[in-house]
Formats: structure tokens, sequence, C-alpha cells
């Protein structure tokens, strides 16, 4: 199990060498630290000297790979990509262009994240299965006909209208919560709840269609019907047998994004205010700030990973038969 | 000398370039019974032939619109060579031509005969009054906007008359064409379709296309004379712009598809078939791919495309041209996030394949590697192809939003659903709240989505060997 666990970390190592090299060629080899500045500082009345300067002071002015007007193992270390690629892999993010860390950016705006995305993802889940279970248990009745039709016309939706829509209703007609806004500690909680109902209510559509298809598939197979035949009720069926059977379908869809809940979500954050990493990266894409969505990359890529490791960890928690070797 | 100067947007040839496709399929499909079996089942099925009418209303309308050319500016006086307008004009727009330049100043809610804002205007007599003006186009042809009720009760008569003699029209032919196709007399074909005994729905397909044509109608007649779903900031009509934003709604859905195709199949197939070294690097690919986030890669393409297109200002020589660069910049980087999932299916089909006893006779007769996967490997994946097709599509459009919305969606100058949105995220705050460019975009992208989800979902039911 440990053997294994190591196995796929080192196995992830060149995934993220892989990723990294992608976002320096992008960033760098595309896009030249000249154009950067040229961005920064306008397009048309650039001088040769603001660039240099520009460069100079976001550290952009060394080679890209190889410098060779110094000495020894330098020659590798004063460049961009080891100033500015290498350092990901200690989660050395640098500085925005503001001049702020962006590492400790990210330790701080995480957590607003987190506590949209977290209540998003477990009650999500919840109300998901329980729709799923519904359908499953009327399946083939106008019950499961209707809730698939409403699943369908529910995922049509794009999710900016369910943001939109919830703001209106909830914020503007009825005043209930404040449209947007951020606080910390127990006085956050009135500018989640919206945020989280919306984040719960878009994303059943898809979830709840996806399980109900997964419960299905188990439905119809032999040991559903041996268990019929003994005569179990349809709820146990349903609990007992399919539910833990189906959990391998489900675990690899849902393991996955549990680590990615940190960067939160764009659209939602952007929308109502809140000071995270969604609305972090939003903010650096619209200021054209490379080295935060370069580092947005880097973390993103770093998380999934991680999921992906959970997923096969969560594999053999629930299923004895699965030995990672 | 010619009167236009048609325009090949790059956008424009693939869409041709898909129809050409599209056209060649169904051709292919034509020839062999057992491609036609699962379509005969799509059209067996109601929900799939509502949504496929409707989605062929789309489609002809992007079609369309995808036909450009640049009219000549007036003749120079001293004989020197002819001048082309720099706006890029469609068929649509020729047609839409009344809806196109018949810009208001500013908001006007839909059938309003008056600005949405008051402005200060100066009576003869030199006293000022603040008061809502007319509008330039909207209703301006009433004398007084009381009649205004009656006048719209009467347009929608006229649109209704022509939509219900259009759809009679349409009835006719739909019923010689089964006719036809089925050896019948008209007649008998005429009770066949309102029977419905016939396999395939044809009264509903009638039904729908009914709704359609007499909604359509009725809407082209109301937008004559009045913006039938409002004006925008600039006082662009909204219901245009919803129109025009379905080009590029479908853009996004196909293309992104027809770029990322050949990867898929290529990597999918190659890592499937060969094994190997060749399996693991295409994983190493695709996982690499995979785990930087979407949305991510796509906004660090777009910045970067939006720098390189800022420093080569003078590559393109009108804007549309570039907005169309953007576009199908969207669809390539689209395609290269999403081919990740169609490979890995893919991949995982031709290693079952790889054992099933016809290609394993097949090696044996020593049949090359090429061979096998074009004519036996190929065929037999093709199913996965097309449900994942046409299951991508509604995603994608609905990407389109959120994407303009993040700022890393197309060209700020390019008609979108996405656009649209963003731009009235300021006007919610306004109070009174103008709601019709949300109200909208939300109600032809949710046709498009619905109509896209319903169809792929029979599509699914019919082609997926695991539901038979």
């Amino acid at each position: 199990m440990i053997a294994y666990i190591l196995r796929r970390i080192l196995y992830a190592i060149p995934i993220l060498i892989g990723v990294n090299l992608l976002t320096f060629v992008l960033f760098f080899v595309v896009n030249t630290p000249d154009n950067m500045a040229r961005i920064h500082l306008g397009i048309k009345h650039v001088t040769p000297d603001a660039i240099a300067k520009w460069k100079h002071e976001h550290g952009y002015d060394k080679p890209l790979l190889w410098n060779e007007s110094v000495d020894g193992v330098n020659k590798a270390t004063e460049t961009i990509f080891f100033d500015k690629s290498v350092g990901m892999f200690a989660f050395r993010f640098g500085r925005s262009d503001e001049g702020r860390d962006i590492g400790r950016d990210i330790g701080t705006r995480m957590w607003p994240s987190l506590a949209i995305a977290l209540p998003v993802f477990l009650v999500g889940l919840a109300v998901n299965i329980t729709f799923a279970m519904l359908m499953a248990f009327f399946r083939a009745t106008y019950i499961d006909f209707s809730g698939v039709v409403l699943c369908v016309a529910m995922m049509s939706i794009s999710g900016l209208f369910y943001i939109i829509g919830g703001q209106y209703l909830v914020s503007k007609m009825l005043h209930l919560v404040p449209i947007s806004g951020f606080d910390s500690g127990t006085n956050a909680l009135k500018f989640i709840v919206l945020p989280v109902l919306i984040g719960v209510i878009g994303g059943i559509g898809s979830g709840s269609r996806w399980y109900r298809t997964i419960f299905l598939e188990e439905t119809s197979k032999d040991y559903v019907r041996t268990a019929r035949a003994k005569g179990l009720s349809e709820l146990r069926v349903l609990f007992g047998h399919v539910l833990k059977n189906a959990m391998i379908p489900i675990l690899t869809g849902v393991v996955v994004v549990i680590p990615s809940l940190f960067m939160g979500s764009l659209v939602t954050e952007s929308f109502f205010g809140i000071p995270g990493l969604g609305s972090y990266t939003i903010n650096a894409i619209n200021a054209q700030d490379f080295a935060v969505v370069r580092a947005m990359v880097f973390l993103g890529s770093f998380l999934y990973i991680v999921g992906l490791v959970l997923t096969d960890i969560s594999y053999t928690l629930v299923d004895p038969r699965i030995r990672l070797e | 000398m010619m009167w236009f100067k048609p325009v090949l947007l790059w956008t424009d040839i693939l869409i041709w370039l898909l129809v050409g496709v599209v056209a060649f399929y169904a051709w292919r499909v034509r020839q062999h019974e057992h491609l036609v079996a699962p379509w005969r089942k799509v059209a067996r099925s109601q929900v799939g032939m509502i949504s496929a009418v409707v989605l062929a209303a789309f489609v002809v309308i992007g079609l369309v619109d995808s036909l450009h050319f640049r009219l000549p500016l007036p003749e120079a006086k001293n004989g020197a060579q002819r001048q082309y307008s720099p706006e890029v004009l469609s068929v649509f727009d020729l047609m839409a031509s009344k809806l196109r330049t018949r810009v208001e100043k500013t908001y006007s809610s839909p059938f309003a005969t008056h600005l949405f804002a008051k402005e200060t205007t100066e009576l003869p007599d030199g006293s000022q009054v603040r008061a809502y003006p007319r509008l330039k186009y909207g209703g301006a042809h009433l004398d007084d906007p009381a009649e205004r009720t009656a006048d719209i009760v009467a347009s929608v008569a006229k649109g209704v008359f022509h939509g219900v003699v259009l759809w009679w029209g349409g009835a006719l032919l739909l019923t010689l064409s089964v006719a036809r196709w089925r050896h019948v007399s008209a007649g008998a074909a005429w009770s066949l379709i309102l029977q419905g005994r016939d396999e395939i729905p044809w009264r509903t397909i009638l039904a729908t296309l009914g709704v359609i044509l007499i909604v359509g109608s009725t809407a082209a007649a109301l937008s004559f004379e009045y913006h039938i779903f409002g004006t925008d900031k600039v006082g662009q009509d909204v219901f245009y712009l919803s129109l025009k934003s379905i080009r590029t709604g479908l853009v996004i859905g196909t293309v992104t598809t027809l770029v990322m195709l050949p990867f898929a199949l290529l990597l999918g197939i190659a890592a499937g078939y060969f094994r190997g070294w060749v399996d693991d690097v295409i994983q190493y690919i695709y996982t690499t791919l995979n785990s930087i986030p979407g949305v991510l890669l796509i906004a660090a393409a777009v910045l970067i495309l939006q720098v390189y297109m800022d420093s080569n200002a003078d590559l393109f020589d009108t804007v549309n041209a570039r907005a169309d660069m953007r576009l199908l910049f969207l669809c390539l980087i689209l395609g290269l996030t999403s081919w990740t999932g169609l490979c890995r299916l893919l991949r995982g089909e031709a290693m079952k394949l790889r054992e099933a006893d016809f290609i394993q006779a097949a090696t044996a007769f020593g049949v090359g590697h090429l061979r096998i996967i074009l004519r036996h490997i190929l065929p037999n994946v093709m199913h996965i192809v097309l449900i994942t097709v046409v299951l991508e599509f509604s995603g994608l459009v609905l990407a389109e939003a959120v994407l303009s919305y993040v700022g890393v969606g197309v060209d700020p100058t390019t008609q979108s659903w996405g656009n649209m949105i963003n731009a009235a995220r300021l006007e919610m705050a306004r109070e009174p709240m103008v709601w019709w460019s949300l109200a909208a975009a939300f109600s032809f992208m949710f046709t498009l989505v619905l109509s896209a989800n319903l169809f792929a979902d029979s599509v699914r039911d019919a082609f997926d060997p695991r539901l038979k």
C-alpha cells in the first residue's frame, strides 16, 4: 500500500514537471517578457528603456534558460526558468505585479474559497444522491420521468443565470441576505448562505442525473436480483446493496475534486465579492498579471494530482477486493 | 466590377467544411443499412425529432449568418479603384438590415415607444422639459403611442397569418415527400401523417415546425415596427443581438469538436491499439493536460493571444477578421482542453477491440496496423465519437457564456450570449432594472441548450450498445 502510494507520488512528479514546462513555454517563450512589459506600460508610447526598467523590477531581465554572462552553476540558476518555474516545486510563487507575495496571498485567500466550496460540495453530494436514489426508487414511473426532465431542464440553464436569478430573488426582492461581500468568523455566515444555496441548486441537474445513471446501471445487475429474490424490501436493496456497490463509480468522480475545492469558483466568487482564490484568479486575468495566473495553474494541477492519488486510496477503503500494489 | 466582395472568415471555412463532413457522413450512412438502423431509432423518438427540428432552425440561422461579404463604398469621383466598406456583413445581416440599422440612443424596454431614460429637451418656446423622448424607430409609425396595443395585435395577427401560410406550404411539401418515399398517394400520406401511423412521428415534427414558423414570423412582423426585446446600452436591438449570437454559440459548439476529433481519434486509438511505450507517452500527455484546470489554461492561452494580437495589430484588415481569429483560437484552445475525455474513452475501447476475435484474425492474416485501425477499429468506435460530440455541444455553448464573463471568451465586439450577460451585470444594479437583455440571452440559450441536450440523449439511447 505505502509502496503503491509512493509510486503514485513519483509518477506525479513528471506530470508536474510537464505542467511547469508547458506554462513556462506559454508564458515566457510564446509570450516574451518584452510583450508583457508592453502590455503593462501601454502598447504605444513605450521606450526600450521603460521596458528594460519594468523587466528589471519584476525580475524578467535574465536569459530564459541559460545565462552565459555568469560562471559555474549560476549559468543555470541565474535565469528566468530557474527563478520563476523551478521555485514552484517548493511552492515559492514569487511576487505578483503589484509586488505582493503570491504564496501569502494564496494562504489567506484559500479559506474564504473553502468556506463556500466545501459546503457546496458536501450539501450538493447529499442532495444529488438523495434525488438520484428517489428517481431510482421510482424508476420507470412518471415521478422518475419528470425528475429526469427537470434535471435536463436545470442543466440547460447556464450557471450565470442561477447566480443572477438567486441574487435578484433572495437579496434584491426579499432582502434576506446581502447581495455580496464577506466577513470574518461567524459574521461570514450570512454571506455564505446564498452562494452555497445557488451552488447546490446549480449542480442538481447534472449531478442527480449522473448518479441516477450509476444507480440504474447497478440495479440491473445480478446481485440485485438475488437480493430481491431473498425478499428484501426495495429500500433495503437500494441503500444496503446498490448504494454500497455504486461507491466505486461515485468515488471516481467525487474524490478527485476534493483537493481542488481550495481553488474556489471563479464565477461565484466574483459575483458575490468573496475574497477567495477564484476572485483572485479572475482579478489576475483581468489585470493580466501573468505571475499570479501561472501560480494558480501550477497549484490547480498539483491539487488535481493529489486528488487522483486520493481517489486510488479511497478505492481500497470502500472495496476490500482492490489491492494497491 | 463586383458589387460585393466575398469575405471568407476562418470560422466560415470551418463551418462549411463541417457541413461537408456531415453531408459525407449522411451519404455514407445511406449506403449501409447497419449505420441507418440507429438513426432510424433516433427518428422514431418524439423528443428527439422535436429537438432536431428546433436545432435545425438554429442551424439555418447560423449558416445564413456564415456567408460574409463587404459592400462597396459609394464610388469615388476620379475613377479611383472601388473601395469596399470595412464592415463585414453576412447574408443574415442583409435580411435583418431593418433590425441592424435601427439603432436607438440607449436603453428602451421591449415594445417601448419611449426611451428608458429621461432626457432634457428644449421646446420651441425656449422652455426645457425633462421627459421620456419618443424612440427614433421603435413604434415610430404610430402617431399616438396609445394606439400601440391595437397595432401590436394587428401585427401579431399578420405574423400568425404568414406563419400559418408558410406552415401549410411546409405541410404540403412534407406530405408530397412522404407520399413519394412511402410510395402512396398524397391523400394516403396525409392521413398517415395526421393519424401518426408512420414509424416516424411526422405529426410531432409538423407541429414543432408550425410552432417555430408561427413564432418566427410573428416575431419578424413585430420586430419591423418595435424592438421586441428592447434595446441595449448603445441602443442596439437586443433581438438582433440574440439572433447574431446563435452563430457564435454554434461555432463554439461544433468547430471545437472538429478541432479536437483528430487528436482524440489518433492518440486514443494509437494508445489503446499499440499499448507499450506509445500508450505511456499518450497517457502522460493527456494526464498532464487534464491536470491543468480548464478555465485557467484557456485564460492563459487567451491572454497570450491577446498580447500577440495587440503587438501584431496590422495582421487583420477588419475588426471582424480580428474578432473571428479570437473566436477560432478560443475553439482551438477549448478543443485542446476537451479532447482528453474522448481520448481516454477511445483508448479503452481500442484496448478492448484489440483482443477481439475478428481483429486477432486480421492480424493473423497479416493485415497491416494502419489497415486494421482504419477498417476494423475506426468504424467500431464511431458510436463513441458521435455520442461524445453531441453530448459535448451543449456544454461548450454554456462554457462560452462563463468564459466571456471571466473575460477570456469571445472578442467583446463579437455578438454572443456571454457578452450579453456580461454587459447585463451592470444593468442589474439599475433601478428600475434593465432585465430584457438577460431575458433574451436566457431564452435563446436555454432553447438551444435544452434541445441539444434532448437530442443528445436520444442519440445516445440509439447508439450506446450498453443501453440496448
